[in-house]
């Protein structure tokens, strides 16, 4: 049977089992949007820039693990996408974006709204493709999907001419791949499965480091069964967040430059880390060679590129988690650790780092703290990247899986808003909170319109403190207070603001408020927007500068109150 | 490699991209239909080495990746250059003796210089480089090293590389 290429892409999107699309129609893919209105079942969502196709994409596939999909025009269309690529390529989220490119005859002519997007996108896509024929569109589609969801996940752009849309070409859906130069790696070495294992059963102060790839295998059973079985506590990676309850007696929390001054200090004291799904980030290592120092190190990734990358391994597991950890846990013996989860005790009874200092000011950690009750830890709280970012994985105790979203690698600020519109549309049934910097909100707030026009109950808390809070905090610790560019002085009125999109919306002023408040968003049949107006300069600690280590341990600097 | 456009240009957006630095390579079709080989020279210690491979296999497009430099493998190595250099009447009898000596060939002489093809391994091409300089080099074009592995089949026909 004979289609066209706009045709044949609507009918892959099907076959892959697409049924949201994120993007913004222009010249060049023109054809295509003009055939989807004929294809009731793939439902478009009109975001108001394409950084909001490509973040809301990734939140969308976040929260429910299938490959997101954002759509753009040529030119300036695809340019807008890169941000959200390239935080989904750092985090390793499955995207397919497809772009429209303008006619065959054009390309490389300067034409009208033409840019090189798969040349710009090639450092930041796990691969991408030019489609110059209508029957390569098929396979092409099939192979992107592939490579998206397998191995390491990441995203893959599609860039099709406006006259491939048009071209007729037999369809038919490929059923496999053959990609010669592709094959990941997910059955695990069972010498490398028995040796780590003896590792785990031999130490004696051990540590599980979990990371995305607990939440991208699904391995959360078999992680906590690890745990478990061999009395190891568990420390969670910011992208890890949510992928062990921290209600556990087994969970220590974050450690890093922002983490838990305890689970930052356990590492040094550890025999044993175990990686599990993460990538030894230089916000969790500090200095690679103060880390872990007492500690041999087990690395289990998917992706071989890890391993060794960043710190030297012991024992090191290329796999699937969940295949790695089902053979592990065969191997590793019951057991327990009671002087090692004694000393984690201690550890945090002398370092008190979620301990909120006593005043009546409108605290950030507060509001995080309330938002933690009121919702149970049981909301999907979605990020951006800063102070607003640090508090959240800090203070949200987060009850169930996969329920921290947040942009950890690239850091993008605004993620947190057209990712929490994309989360939110993935689990229709979940509460999603989306916690926002005031700066980062103001990147991506014109998603505010999307978020209305579909009534997607999405709520905002914005962490208003009129600043770039972190690169403020930056400045005060690195340079003498003095805040350049860093202070809003023109800032709207947000609740003013959401209610001109018809979103209703509140202000919190005082510590009192902030939990009745957060409860009443909750329960709101729609968006909401909550303006929470706190302390300006507070900052997040404990901190370990960068480049240094636990020996340069921020906790609380003297004078905090004084400022305060 | 695949033979497909832009699939040098995703390995060198690597390289750049991780700040690894190649000091030369050579790129071409191999004996299989729709394949490419490509050699080229790294600088690191080991580590950097298995970075580099790690992160060419990461490419969709690269096949397999072998480290051919020396005490790793029994390889051949070669590179051509074509050299430019500087001859008046009086010395070109003796430009032309060194030439033989390093087995190279005259490829064409003009007036005031003459073009040598040479090919060898780098240290080959680095001394004929060496010995030519006192006459003047004019231009130089290097092809970079290339090699194969000795022996063993290194085909890259796709059945062997499940």
């Amino acid at each position: 049977m004979k289609l066209t290429g706009a045709e044949i892409v609507c009918e892959s999107l099907l076959q892959e089992g697409v049924d949201i699309l994120f993007g913004i129609p222009g010249g060049a893919i023109l054809p295509l949007y003009q055939t989807m209105s004929k294809y009731p079942a793939l439902k478009h969502i009109l975001v108001r820039h394409e950084q909001g196709a490509s973040m809301g994409a990734d939140g969308y596939s976040r929260a429910t693990g299938k490959v997101g999909v954002c759509m753009a025009t040529s030119g300036p269309g695809a340019t807008n996408l890169v941000t959200g690529l390239a935080t989904a390529q750092m985090d390793s989220v499955p995207l397919v974006a497809i772009t429209g490119q303008v006619g065959r005859e054009a390309i490389g002519k300067d034409a009208f709204q033409e840019c090189d997007i798969s040349g710009i996108t090639l450092p930041i896509t796990k691969h991408n493709y030019l489609v110059m024929k209508a029957e390569d569109i098929a396979s092409t589609i099939k192979e992107a999907f592939y490579i998206a969801a397998t191995g390491r996940p990441g995203p893959v752009l599609v860039d099709i001419p406006k006259d491939v849309f048009t071209e007729y070409a037999e369809f038919s859906y490929p059923e496999s791949v053959n990609l010669r130069g592709y094959r990941p790696i997910t059955d695990p070495d069972p010498i490398r499965i028995s040796e780590a294992a003896s590792l785990i059963n031999n130490a004696e102060r051990p540590l599980i480091m979990s990371g995305h790839g607990v939440t991208i295998s699904h391995s959360f059973d078999q992680i906590r069964e690890l745990a478990e079985k061999a009395q190891i506590p568990v420390l969670t990676t910011l992208l890890g967040r949510s992928t062990f309850p921290d209600d556990h007696i087994l969970s220590v929390g974050m450690p890093g430059m922002h983490g838990l001054a305890y689970a930052s200090l356990a590492i040094d004291e550890a025999d044993l880390v175990i990686g599990l799904g993460m990538r030894f980030d230089d916000r969790i290592t500090g200095k690679v060679s103060a880390f872990a120092q007492n500690a041999k190190i087990i690395h289990v990734d998917i992706d071989p590129a890890e391993i060794d990358k960043n710190v030297q391994t012991d024992v090191a597991i290329v796999g699937d988690l969940k295949k790695v950890l089902l053979s592990l846990n065969k191997e590793v013996v019951s057991t327990t650790h009671t002087s090692w989860l004694n000393r984690i005790n201690d550890l945090k009874k002398d370092h008190p780092s979620l301990k909120i200092r006593t005043t009546d000011k409108l605290l950030p950690q507060h509001v995080i703290h309330d938002l933690s009750t009121a919702t149970n830890g049981n909301a999907i709280i979605v990020t951006g990247v800063g102070q607003h970012q640090m508090w959240a994985a800090q203070h949200y105790s987060f009850n169930d899986p996969n329920s921290f979203i947040t942009s950890g690698g690239l850091g993008s600020m605004g993620y947190e808003v057209p990712a929490a519109m994309g989360a939110q549309l993935g689990s229709p049934d979940k509460v999603v909170w989306s916690v926002c910097g005031d700066g980062g909100f103001q990147m991506t707030m014109s998603e505010l319109a999307t978020i209305a026009e579909h009534n997607i109950p999405v709520k905002f808390a914005i962490f208003n403190n009129g600043y770039l809070g972190m690169v403020r905090q930056w400045q005060e610790i690195f340079y003498q207070r003095d805040y350049y560019a860093t202070h809003y002085t023109g800032n709207p009125d947000w609740v003013k603001l959401a209610e001109a999109f018809g979103i209703k919306a509140m202000r919190v002023t005082k510590r009192a408020d902030s939990f009745e408040t957060i409860r009443e968003a909750t329960d709101y049949n729609g968006p909401v927007l909550v303006d929470f107006v706190i302390e300006e300069e507070e900052n997040v600690y404990p901190m370990i500068p960068p480049g240094l280590s636990t020996a340069d341990l921020i906790e609380e600097p003297l004078g905090e109150e004084a400022k305060s | 490699m695949e033979d497909k456009p832009g699939t040098l240009n995703r390995i060198a957006s690597m390289f750049r991209k991780r700040g690894f630095n190649i000091s030369s390579l050579a790129v071409g079709k191999s004996e299989t239909s729709g394949l490419s080989r490509m050699t080229f020279v790294v600088d690191g210690d080991d580590a950097t080495v298995e970075q580099v491979t790690k992160q060419l296999y990461k490419l969709v497009d690269v096949i397999k990746v072998s480290d051919i430099s020396k005490g790793n493998q029994d390889s051949v190595l070669r590179e051509l250059a074509l050299i430019k250099v500087n001859t008046t009447a009086e010395n070109r009898p003796e430009v032309l003796q060194l030439a033989e000596t390093f087995r190279s060939s005259i490829i064409d002489v003009s007036l005031d210089s003459v073009i040598i093809e040479v090919t060898g391994d780098d240290h080959k091409v680095d001394s004929l480089l060496r010995i030519l300089d006192p006459y003047g080099i004019r231009e130089v074009m290097r092809t970079g090293r290339i090699g194969l592995i000795r022996g063993l089949d290194q085909s890259l026909s796709t059945d062997g590389l499940s």
